[in-house]
């Protein structure tokens, strides 16, 4: 009887004290659970990243109600962009974005543009590093940019996911800096990507770090260049001798490459800014979390963190960049 | 034999109490996940996913795992029961499993799947204990080429399988692979046959027009029947797993053959899919009696149950060494294993080994006890057939509603499936053969990558496709099962001129 009163008790101060909390706070809640929209397959970079999420939101109990992760992978992405498009006024879905963003507008025509949604924060920038197999010969970049500068065009193969997206973008990059086309191949997804190149089925890839670590580690992939301003600041040792900050920049290496992908999360178009602060103030709390720290530190993100309206320029400011870019590869939908 | 070492090893570290309590619920709820169609293990795995951050890991993957299993188990149950499959891998299933159901062998034809479920799976796992990393290297061979010439073994060892004429097959084929083009061609990454139509830019789920065409089209056959189950007069008997096993002893044979290619199916990224379709084609092509198949032959309820388990439990393995999912759902467990802070790849068995030697452990006594768990409930399910169909029907159809909803949570999916429904129907009626536009559906999309992949690598030249033993190989017996059906044909005529 005892230990049933001090239950009794313990739930009725518990009751108090959320009656309480709600009162005092004000501030919006989702009130039912939240669709976490992912415009890409069940296995990729952005999905990992929404269901680790989706993980630390549960298991530091940052939300009241559910975070539920689904994947709407329709036509580049198409699908999880226009749903949320439609779903104006709605606070409960949410939308984690990649480069298709951007590329996928442009390169198929459907309509829709990231203006069309509420941007709400950055969680992170992605890398890309030039890769080949470690029994390639080439042990720098300049050793491989001047291989394919040598022999004839179409000689090497780059593997890359999706077509007409960032690893193609990347590529026809690499293709102007050389002057020699390669031979692009598109599968569906980062891990099949890397094991093609692990398998010496292709001779390069442009994988993102987390997609190709464990290769790295495993002495099967040697990373050539990063394609970034400066060096990655990840110092602990990924391989016996090698750490993601000892990879030179690929402009270093005399190719003048530069490509970041945006993780970053929209809201549907019409909610409120109270709504917006909610979900720019969750995300906060996520980047706090050791786990976070160590997902960044394995897939080598780099941290930066915007939101409000420096994020909405520098959005603004990367899709003129994709503009450019598809324009001069000829990926723009006629 | 280090191996041995690790996996009694892994057994203490599954063994415990707790442990096995995560099995029997994982199986559990495995099960019904997998009956549900539509919700599927990935879903499933999904879905319960956050509910294991809290959990210790090596509890946390054997718990996951058995939902897996369980939802392997589970797929057979309705497509022999309704001829809806739960699961892409179970459609091969329906073929004699549904006529035998309609028999009154629902029991013999659920005890048959069940054990070669185990059957498959059980070698499976063997495969992964010793075998691991080898195999492991060997599906690193596997390229663009390799993988089309696998698809391309699926195609010719199902062609001749139909009693229908020739050109009723090549129209629906033809038909199940306009399905699979429309969407986002992955290839020059620009949308087919969409029409602006947002609802198209997915494509067809394979899922939804299987649940059409076989489980509401059926049902409009039954209630053109005149509301009568056939599978009424069901006797259950609780015997039935003991003759039916009696039975499967002589079809050794094909439970052989049919795990192997599983196996191989299954650690090549193959899957499950072809592998059932390949190991029914196969088993049918071995028969004595080829006109049984599809009229209610237990060896086409062995056949493809047996490579379907093989192939999902070896699916793991390249997801363990390598890091690539071999299946939807092994994708969802990959995520799982990056948010308990575990990397696969090839360091995951040295640097992990309490981990994956209690998971390889568990795979062992999952598949024990998930056997264990639906073989007592045979006489259950077999006895929902002797519900009226008045009442059982409305709740299939509510059921295939709530599966095909869940596929994309999208509405237009449930009409989707309404329309693929009465396309269902209507074919039956007019007497074409649904099985090759399944196949041409789930495998259409597939081929058409992994063959425009092969063209821009070897810059159109058709060579690529014997440009080593590997991939030569599989061309070469491609062609060989492409010729095999008019090989009786030829020596009836050779003989009758001589």
């Amino acid at each position: 009887m005892i230990e049933f009163k001090n239950w009794a008790a313990r739930a009725l101060v518990s009751a108090v004290a959320a009656i309480g909390l709600t009162g005092a706070a004000h501030a919006w809640e989702p009130t039912k659970p939240v669709e976490f929209v992912v415009p890409a397959g069940t296995g990729g970079g952005a999905d990992q990243m929404a269901r680790f999420i989706q993980g630390i939101v549960a298991k530091n109990k940052l939300m009241e109600q559910p975070l539920v992760v689904v994947n709407k992978s329709g036509g580049a992405g198409a699908e999880g962009f226009l749903e949320l498009k439609g779903a104006k006024g709605n606070p409960h879905k949410i939308i984690i974005t990649l480069s298709n963003l951007f590329t996928t507008p442009l390169a198929t025509g459907v309509p829709f543009n990231w203006r069309d949604l509420t941007p709400g924060a950055m969680l992170a920038l992605d890398q890309f590093v030039l890769w080949v197999n470690a029994d390639a010969p080439y042990k720098t970049a300049k050793e491989y940019i001047d291989d394919i500068k040598a022999k004839p065009a179409s000689t090497f193969k780059m593997a890359g996911t999706g077509s007409k997206q960032e690893d193609q973008i990347i590529t026809a990059m690499i293709d102007k800096a050389t002057g020699k086309k390669m031979i692009y191949m598109p599968f569906k997804g980062g891990g099949d990507v890397a094991v093609q190149l692990v398998g010496g089925h292709v001779n390069s890839t442009v994988n993102n770090p987390i997609e190709a670590e464990a290769h790295w580690r495993g002495g099967k992939l040697r990373p050539l260049c990063i394609m970034d301003t400066e060096k990655l600041t990840y110092t602990e040792k990924v391989t016996d001798t090698q750490s993601w900050a000892d990879i030179p920049t690929c402009k270093s290496a005399g190719v003048p490459i530069e490509y970041l992908m945006l993780r970053g999360i929209f809201l549907a178009p019409g909610v409120t800014q109270e709504q917006v602060d909610f979900y720019v103030n969750l995300f906060k709390k996520v980047r706090e979390t050791p786990e976070w720290a160590d997902f960044m530190k394995k897939g080598a993100f780099k941290q930066t963190f915007m939101s409000g309206k420096e994020f909405a320029d520098w959005v603004g400011k990367t899709e003129a960049m994709h503009y450019g870019l598809m324009k001069d590869a000829g990926f723009l939908a006629k | 034999m280090e191996e041995l070492n690790n996996l009694m090893h892994g057994f203490s570290v599954a063994m415990t109490l707790p442990n096995l309590g995560f099995m029997v619920l994982g199986i559990t709820l495995g099960i019904l996940i997998g009956v549900l169609p539509g919700l599927g293990g990935a879903n499933g795995i999904a879905i319960l996913l956050p509910l294991t951050f809290s959990m210790d890991q090596t509890s946390a993957i054997i718990m996951l795992s058995c939902i897996y299993w369980g939802a392997l188990f589970g797929g057979a149950i309705t497509s022999i029961l309704f001829n809806i499959p739960g699961e892409p891998w179970s459609v091969a299933t329906t073929f004699d499993g549904y006529p035998m159901a309609q028999q009154g062998r629902a029991g013999a034809a659920l005890t048959a799947a069940f054990t070669s479920s185990f059957v498959g799976a059980f070698f499976a796992v063997l495969l992964i204990t010793f075998l691991a990393p080898m195999v492991a290297r060997f599906a690193l061979k596997f390229g663009a080429a390799e993988m089309f010439a696998v698809q391309m073994l699926t195609f010719c060892s199902f062609v001749g399988m139909s009693k229908e004429p020739p050109a009723k097959t090549l129209a629906v084929m033809a038909l199940g692979f306009a399905l699979a083009a429309v969407g986002m061609d992955t290839v020059t990454g620009t949308l087919r046959m969409t029409y602006g139509v947002t609802e198209l830019l997915k494509g067809f789920d394979f899922l939804i027009a299987v649940i059409g065409l076989f489980g509401i089209g059926e049902i409009l056959l039954t209630m053109e029947e005149g509301l009568a189950f056939k599978g009424k007069s069901a006797k259950i008997q609780l015997d039935v797993v003991l003759k039916t096993w009696a039975e499967l002893l002589r079809y050794w044979k094909t439970s052989i053959r049919s795990v192997l290619v599983g196996c191989w199916m299954g650690v090549t990224p193959g899957g499950a899919t072809p592998a059932s379709f390949m190991a029914y084609g196969l088993a049918r092509r071995g028969a004595k009696d080829k006109d049984s198949f599809g009229k209610g032959n237990i060896e086409g309820v062995v056949a493809p149950e047996t490579a379907a388990h093989a192939a999902g439990t070896s699916a793991l393995l390249p997801m363990l060494t390598l890091g690539i999912p071999g299946s939807p759902t092994a994708a969802v467990l990959l995520g799982g294993l990056l948010i308990w802070g575990l990397q696969p790849g090839p360091l995951l068995f040295t640097e992990k080994p309490d981990f994956v030697w209690g998971l390889i452990a568990s795979m062992y006594l999952g598949n024990i006890v998930g056997l264990i768990v639906v073989l007592t409930t045979v006489p259950w399910w077999a006895a929902i057939l002797r519900i009226p169909f008045s009442v059982i029907g409305p709740v299939i159809i509510v059921i295939c509603a709530i599966g095909a909803y869940t596929v994309h949570s999208s509405i237009f999916d449930v009409v989707m499936m309404l329309v693929f429904g009465v396309f269902g129907y209507l074919f039956k009626k007019l007497r074409y053969p649904l099985a090759p536009l399944v196949l041409a559906l789930v495998l259409g999309d597939m081929a058409e990558s992994s063959f425009r992949q092969s063209m821009l690598l070897s810059q159109g030249s058709l060579s690529i496709f014997w440009a080593n033993p590997l991939v030569g190989g599989l061309m070469a017996l491609s062609f060989v099962m492409l010729l095999w059906p008019i090989v009786p044909a030829l020596k009836h005529y050779l003989r009758s001129r001589a």
